[in-house]
């Protein structure tokens, strides 16, 4: 019993660790990224062209991780495109928990009109195809990175809402809800001081999911040309770029995909590994 | 004069759906008052309609509630929290939804001296260990620190109470206190409450469906019938002489040790099927056929 509870232990531990160690790793590689890139991201060398990554024939060591068809140093761009991705998802992450979250709190805990209003919104707004959305709120109110931030939490601010309403929802029929209230507690400081603390852990999940997916939102909203300008270097502008040459130069492409794979699956690992050591009963 | 008198009570369902009709009720201070009933009779709901901490889908339609001679409903709704959160404590059902699971225990123990009287944190954790002590909880320091899922139901329970007393309330709601425990644990957690009780002279309001448990606690009794008082009376006289035809059919349901061959003997009807009319029909059939 005690080994087989080990084992279980030491699994999310290891999950922790990787997630959290590229995720490291990447906030780094984005603070640092004008100091140790090789080149200028947004410089272009037409005569070195589609460099392959260094440990190919024909390459040039200059460019460690080659060029695109510009003569641009991949290495470089994805640096700073790594730079932007963790702006999105820490910025529009954090912005879409708060609103989405409290309004959860508030249907879930409150019920009544504010959930009829709230949970009605939901409804409409999960009606909408999300990322046509996206693009559709983009083309009005313009591209930069604001825009990518906004139209994140506009599109995603239901799934937190959703999930925490219900949560507040179970949690608020509980026991100890009611014997907080008959010790004069007051609603307000109830939902804070009981609700809140219990809801946290899937919080905090959901935070760093929604992350992940903001990073992916940028990224589609990047190939699809409407994220940040177009000569700013991002994930998803490259992955773009690259489509088109992915017969003759596969990593310009390959790079940037796989840096956008690993981020996501490291937040979502982050999120599920944090979840179980926020929880008191299965800590 | 009666420390909690309950008056005419009515709490119905937003449908419409009586739960409680005309229910009046009094605990004298320092009594022992126990209040039962089969399931679905209402009985949990006094205490709730008391504690005002009624479930979103039932409404009080009607009566009042004074408490130390003042109408709890005149209130507004603070004032009312704040009264019965320094008057009034309550044992819940059940120990293990009754503490926040991600919480530390102390704190639990001590919410209610900090915002309701004004302690200082550290006065009030001094105030927990005794608390604990008193209800035999060995090294109550770990135990404050500790998380619920840590402890065992009884363990929980014990806190509970300690919990309710923390704040010396004139009145305690006990609802079930007994029920989700295992039986030998049943056994201490009843003699706790007891010792409790009579130590701090708090009037308790026990709300129970076992007649052995009324036996052993209460000096008087309120007997409910689909949301119905149909006997008030004092614990002995209950035993002796019920004096109405349900009171009769719930005690010779309680199983007999002495006889193990004997089938249980039901109570005719069913309080879930008893609407307006059939409840009057039976109670008439009741009455009619069994009062003295």
């Amino acid at each position: 019993m005690r080994d087989a509870r080990g084992q279980i232990r030491r699994l999310p531990g290891l999950r922790l660790w990787l997630s959290g160690g590229w995720l490291t790793f990447l906030v780094l590689a984005a603070v640092f990224a004008p100091l140790i890139s090789p080149h200028d991201p947004l410089a272009q060398d037409l005569f070195a062209g589609r460099l392959p990554p260094v440990w190919e024939q024909g390459a040039d060591p200059a460019y460690l991780l080659g060029t695109d068809s510009l003569g641009r140093d991949v290495l470089s761009r994805m640096l700073h495109g790594g730079r932007l991705a963790l702006i999105v998802a820490l910025v529009a992450g954090t912005l879409t928990c708060l609103i989405g979250a409290s309004l959860g709190l508030i249907a879930g805990y409150y019920r009544g009109w504010a959930d009829l209003v709230i949970s009605r919104f939901i409804d409409i707004w999960m009606a909408f195809p999300p990322v046509l959305f996206a693009i559709l709120l983009i083309a009005v109110i313009g591209t930069g990175l604001m825009s990518v931030i906004i139209a994140i939490v506009v599109i995603d601010w239901t799934r937190f809402a959703r999930v925490v309403r219900a949560e507040a929802m179970s949690q608020g029929a509980m026991d100890y809800v009611a014997s907080a209230q008959v010790a004069g507690r007051s609603r307000l400081g109830t939902a804070l001081s009981e609700i809140l603390p219990n809801v946290l852990p899937t919080i905090v999940a959901l935070l760093t999911l929604e992350m992940g997916i903001a990073v992916i939102v940028e990224a589609i909203l990047s190939f699809v040309n409407l994220s940040i300008s177009t000569d700013q270097p991002t994930w998803g502008g490259m992955i773009a770029e690259g489509r088109t040459s992915i017969y003759q130069a596969w990593w310009v492409l390959v790079f940037p995909l796989f840096a956008l794979f690993l981020t996501v699956l490291s937040f979502s690992q982050l999120g599920e590994g944090l979840k179980d050591h926020f929880d008191p009963v299965l800590r | 004069m009666s420390y909690l008198s309950i008056q005419d009570l009515e709490v119905r369902l937003t449908n419409g759906t009586p739960l409680l009709r005309r229910v009046s009720l009094d605990v004298e201070p320092g009594e022992v008052r126990a209040l039962v009933g089969e399931s679905g009779a209402g009985k949990s709901m006094i205490g709730k309609a008391v504690l005002g901490i009624l479930p979103r889908a039932a409404r009080l339609t009607g009566g009042a509630i004074l408490l130390d001679g003042e109408n709890l409903e005149s209130l507004s709704p603070k004032a009312r929290r704040q009264r019965i959160g320094a008057k009034v404590a309550l044992i819940p059902q059940d120990p293990l939804t009754a503490l926040n699971p991600s919480r530390r225990v102390g704190p639990q123990v001590t919410d209610r001296l900090v915002d309701i009287l004004g302690w200082k944190r550290s006065e009030a954790e001094m105030r927990a260990l005794e608390l604990l002590e008193e209800v035999h909880i060995q090294a109550p320091d770990r135990v404050m620190k500790a998380y619920p899922h840590e402890l065992s139901g009884g363990m929980r329970q014990r806190i509970l109470i300690a919990s309710a007393f923390a704040a010396e309330p004139k009145l305690i709601i006990a609802d079930e206190p007994t029920t989700a425990l295992d039986v030998t644990v049943q056994k201490q957690i009843l003699k706790l409450i007891r010792d409790m009780q009579q130590r701090h002279g708090t009037a308790l309001l026990f709300v129970t469906h076992d007649l052995g448990v009324v036996s052993k606690i209460a000096q008087t009794l309120t007997v409910l019938y689909a949301g119905k008082v149909v006997e008030a009376t004092d614990v002995g006289a209950f035993f002796a002489h019920p004096a109405h035809a349900y009171s009769r059919a719930l005690l010779a349901a309680t199983p007999k040790y002495t006889d193990p061959e004997s089938s249980l003997t039901p109570v005719p009807g069913s309080v879930i099927a008893a609407v307006e009319g059939e409840v009057a029909a039976f109670d008439a059939e009741l009455s009619g056929a069994g009062r003295r």
